[in-house]
């Protein structure tokens, strides 16, 4: 089954009433934060609250991610404490190469108890090294799921000006997304850092999957909402994908692979995505399961 | 040991702080909360079991209580015990 992950909710790590009611926004992921929403002074407590909160909060049918600090920085302890109360990702920031993502690939890996689901790992990308390496990072172990793309630590790498519009992220973002198919996981784009300005994330986060995100990170609950709206297939796209579908069923009943939809040639990635607008749109029941 | 303290005064949170006692002092436990009436004993009873199952004999604890479920106030007990053996 396909994962997945409109929406990426960031929950602070050390914060109880937060950790506790973090389930009910709906996100499609949530991501307990040990890293930038911590106090340096404060790790120590909350490794231990989001461990705590892993094995006794609901989180409903939303996925658990834990983002760990970087390996430099103690990363290799969250490992340890939070792999074992069974997180279903892990995700790694600032990721610069392969090399990186394997050594956590093997801290996970000997931090796992037996009989335990396998932890994901999700790659946070947010230097230009990490960003150039991106395809090797995406590569570098079976456990990774998906590229995550953090704009904020990456332009200040770059020293370029942030903005609204994001033209000076259109080119990372692409390159990211571009890694991402070639090895066949999925991206995550940004979050919108205004939480106030709907109509800015509505358009930020349209733009997002137009270009090929399948998701978006959100630093709060009311984001979570508009980053679905614009990730859910529209009426229209699951109308076309379902005529895709048939059509090519029917091609194929006639011993024939190539059909036009609309008057345009539907070749094999064209069948895929429609096979997965579908897909989505049935998990998200957007779609009655008989179709047509 | 020595001591130490963990969690905040936020809602939900819970505030502890430890103190070592002499050997043979025991265990003693003081609660504030603004649930005391319905949740004292509860509150006692996770801080008693955490303590005995890491094995500390000897120790004072405060606890200021904003309502912390029972995983986070064995999350700051713990925190506050690693705190203290580290500090020592």
């Amino acid at each position: 089954m396909m994962a997945i992950r409109r929406s990426m909710l960031f929950i602070p790590g050390n914060h109880p009433g937060m950790l506790q009611n973090g389930g009910v926004f709906g996100a499609d992921s949530v991501i307990l934060d040990l890293e930038d929403a911590v106090a340096p002074t404060e790790k120590d407590a909350a490794r231990r609250l989001v461990g705590m909160a892993l094995k006794n909060a609901d989180y409903g049918d939303s996925e658990k991610v834990v983002r760990i600090n970087p390996l430099d920085c103690d990363g290799a302890v969250d490992i340890a404490a939070i792999v074992p109360c069974a997180p279903d990702a892990i995700l790694l920031p600032k990721v610069q190469n392969a090399a990186e993502l394997r050594e956590a690939a093997a801290l996970i890996a000997s931090a796992e108890v037996a009989g335990q689901k396998p932890v994901k790992i999700i790659a946070l990308i947010e230097t230009p090294r990490g960003l150039a390496n991106a395809l090797e990072i995406a590569e570098a172990d079976p456990r990774v799921v998906a590229l995550a793309f953090g704009a904020e630590d990456y332009t200040a790498g770059l020293g370029a000006v942030r903005s609204k519009e994001g033209g000076e992220i259109l080119t990372a973002r692409a390159l990211l997304i571009n890694a991402a198919a070639a090895a066949g996981i999925d991206a995550i784009d940004t979050p919108f850092t205004d939480a106030n300005d709907d109509a800015g994330l509505a358009e930020d986060a349209g733009l997002a999957r137009r270009i090929g995100f399948k998701g978006k990170l959100a630093i709060n609950p009311r984001q979570v909402d508009v980053i679905h709206e614009a990730f859910n297939p529209s009426e229209k796209e699951i109308d076309w994908a379902e005529r895709v579908v048939f059509a090519i069923e029917q091609a194929q009943a006639q011993g024939s692979g190539v059909i036009a939809v609309d008057g345009k040639m539907v070749d094999a990635p064209i069948v895929n995505r429609a096979k997965r607008t579908l897909e989505m749109a049935r998990m998200l029941g957007l779609k009655k399961e008989d179709g047509q | 040991m020595k001591t130490a303290q963990a969690g905040t005064l936020e809602s939900s949170d819970i505030m502890i702080t430890l103190s070592p006692q002499e050997p043979g002092d025991g265990v003693k436990i003081d609660i504030d909360s603004n649930v005391l009436h319905q949740y004292g004993e509860a509150i006692q009873a996770v801080i008693a079991s955490t303590l005995a199952e890491a094995g500390v004999k000897d120790v004072w604890v405060k606890a200021v209580d904003r309502g912390a479920l029972d995983y986070t106030i064995k999350a700051r007990l713990l925190t506050a015990l690693d705190r203290a053996r580290r500090a020592a």
